[in-house]
C-alpha cells in the first residue's frame, strides 16, 4: 500500500508526513506527529474526543482521511495554549473541576474554543447543544457548561 | 485501497468505469469513514468529490430555485439566510443531522445516497419537490429525490451513476414547509418517525401539498394521500383528521429496539398534524 505525502498546517506550524490513505485524520496527528492530545473514544463520530479544527470547522478527526489535510489548517487542543499561558477555557476548566478522568477534556475544550470564536456570548442552552457531540461519561456536564459560560465572561472582560 | 481526488465529474467517472473493486465517492465522509473503519466496507477506490469545482456552493436557479452543491455541509446550509428562509423545512431536516462535529462535514448528498429509511434530511427534499442531476456512463439525468432511495441502504443509481447536484424549485408566494422527527431524546439521535410537509396557499385554502414519513417503511415515503386530505382545506380539524389516517395508513413500520409498529403508527399521526400547522404557519408568513 503506498503512502501518500501530505502538507499541511497544524497550530499554525507547516507540518509533512506521509498518510497510508486509510488512515484517519487522528491516527495521523497522533502516530505521525506525535499530538497525543485528540483522543479517540468511539471512531465513529458519537464522542467528539478527537474533535479538531480544519480550515475553522469544527469536525471528528475520526472521520476526516489524513490524506484530505492536504493543504487545510488543522487546529488541535496543543495550539490552545500560548506558550507556557494557559487558554482562559483551560484555566476555567481547572478552576471549576470540569474534569474528572480527562479523556473527553480536549475535544470539549476545542468544540468550546470553536464556539466561543464565533458567538462571544453563547447561552447555556446554545452551549449545551454546541457540546451535544462531546460525550462525558463523569462530570455530569454541569461544571463543563459553567466552565465554558464563565471562560466566556472572562473573555469578554478582557477585550 | 487508492485514494482519488478528480477535478471534474467526467474525470470522477473514468476513475469509477476504470476501478474493478468497491468503489465508494466521498461528499463530506460521515458514512464512509465509519463503514471503513467497522470493517463493513473497505473500498478498493475511494473517490473524493470535494475538490471539483462548485460543489461548495449554494447558488439561485433562473427560475427562483437553488442549486445545492454535492460538498455542500449541514452548518453552511445552516448558514444561508436566503435559503434557510426559503426552505426552513429543508434545512430544519439537515440540521437535526448528528452534532456540531458532524454539521462540519455531512451533506444532503450523502445523507440520500447512504438511503437510511431514517435519513432526517431526506423526507425534507421529498416535500419539497427536489431532484438530483445524475451523471454515469450513459450520460446525465434528473431524478426526483423519492425515486433515488431503494430499500436500507440501497438506491436505484446504477454502478458509476453520481450525484453531482440537489436542485430546489422555487418557493413561490405563500408556500412553507417544516420538518419533525421523534426521538426519545433531545438531540443526537436517529428518528423513530420523521415526516416534513410542504404546502402553497391560495388565501386560506391550501392549493398543493407534499407529506413524505421517513423511519415507518424500508424507504422514505411520498404519501399521495396524504397530500390530497390538505389540499383545498384551510387545515381545519377534519382534514387534519383525514391527513393523520392517510399517514398512518401509508406507514408500515416495523419493531425495533426504538419503537413499536404500534407506536411508531401512534406518532406518525401526531407528527404529520403538527408538522402540517407548522408549515401552513410558515406558509401564511409566520416568523420561520
Amino acid at each position: 500500500m503506498s503512502k501518500i505525502h501530505v502538507s499541511a498546517v497544524v497550530n499554525g506550524d507547516p507540518v509533512d508526513f506521509l498518510a497510508d490513505p486509510r488512515e484517519s485524520l487522528l491516527d495521523c496527528l497522533r502516530d505521525q506527529l506525535g499530538l497525543t492530545g485528540s483522543k479517540e473514544g468511539c471512531g465513529t463520530g458519537d464522542c467528539g474526543a478527537c474533535s479538531v479544527t480544519v480550515d475553522g470547522v469544527l469536525v471528528c478527526s475520526c472521520l476526516v482521511l489524513g490524506v484530505e489535510a492536504e493543504g487545510k489548517a488543522i487546529g488541535t487542543v496543543e495550539g490552545l495554549s500560548d506558550g507556557g499561558t494557559l487558554h482562559p477555557l483551560q484555566r476555567k476548566f481547572i478552576e471549576h473541576a470540569a474534569l474528572q478522568c480527562g479523556f473527553c477534556t480536549p475535544g470539549i475544550l476545542v468544540a468550546a474554543k470553536a464556539l466561543l470564536d464565533q458567538n462571544a456570548s453563547p447561552t447555556e442552552t446554545e452551549v449545551r447543544y454546541w457540546l451535544a457531540g462531546n460525550l462525558c461519561r463523569c462530570t455530569g456536564y454541569d461544571k463543563i457548561v459553567r466552565a465554558v459560560m464563565d471562560a466566556a465572561s472572562e473573555m469578554r472582560e478582557a477585550v | 485501497m487508492h485514494y482519488h481526488k478528480p477535478h471534474t465529474f467526467e474525470d470522477a467517472l473514468k476513475i469509477a468505469a476504470n476501478a474493478r473493486g468497491v468503489t465508494r465517492f466521498l461528499a463530506g465522509g460521515t458514512d464512509v469513514l465509519v463503514q471503513l473503519r467497522a470493517g463493513i466496507v473497505t473500498p478498493d477506490d475511494l473517490i473524493d468529490l470535494k475538490l471539483i469545482p462548485g460543489v461548495h456552493d449554494i447558488a439561485r436557479t433562473a427560475d427562483g430555485g437553488w442549486t445545492i452543491g454535492i460538498a455542500v455541509s449541514g452548518a453552511e446550509l445552516g448558514r444561508h439566510a436566503a435559503l434557510v428562509a426559503e426552505w426552513p423545512g429543508v434545512v430544519e431536516g439537515m440540521n437535526l443531522v448528528g452534532s456540531t462535529q458532524v454539521q462540519g462535514r455531512a451533506t444532503l448528498a450523502g445523507n440520500l445516497c447512504n438511503g437510511s429509511p431514517a435519513a432526517d434530511s431526506v423526507p425534507g427534499l421529498v416535500a419539497a419537490g427536489a431532484t438530483v442531476s445524475v451523471i454515469g456512463p450513459n450520460g446525465t439525468r434528473k431524478l426526483a429525490v423519492e425515486d433515488i432511495p431503494a430499500s436500507p441502504g440501497r438506491t436505484h443509481l446504477q454502478a458509476g451513476e453520481i450525484v453531482t447536484a440537489i436542485h430546489l424549485p422555487p418557493r413561490g408566494a405563500q408556500g412553507g414547509d417544516a420538518y419533525l422527527r421523534f426521538i426519545p431524546r433531545t438531540e443526537m439521535d436517529i428518528a423513530v418517525v420523521g415526516c416534513a410537509i410542504s404546502l402553497t396557499l391560495d388565501g386560506d385554502k391550501i392549493a398543493t401539498a407534499r407529506v413524505a414519513l421517513g423511519a415507518v417503511a424500508p424507504k422514505v415515503l411520498l404519501v399521495a394521500d396524504a397530500a390530497a386530505a390538505l389540499i383545498g382545506t384551510t387545515l381545519d380539524d377534519k382534514a387534519l383528521a383525514a391527513l393523520q389516517a392517510a399517514a398512518t395508513a401509508a406507514a408500515q413500520p416495523i419493531t425495533d429496539r426504538r419503537g413499536t409498529v404500534e407506536f411508531r403508527k401512534d406518532v406518525t399521526a401526531v407528527l404529520a398534524a403538527r408538522t402540517a400547522r407548522i408549515a401552513y404557519a410558515r406558509a401564511k408568513g409566520a416568523v420561520k
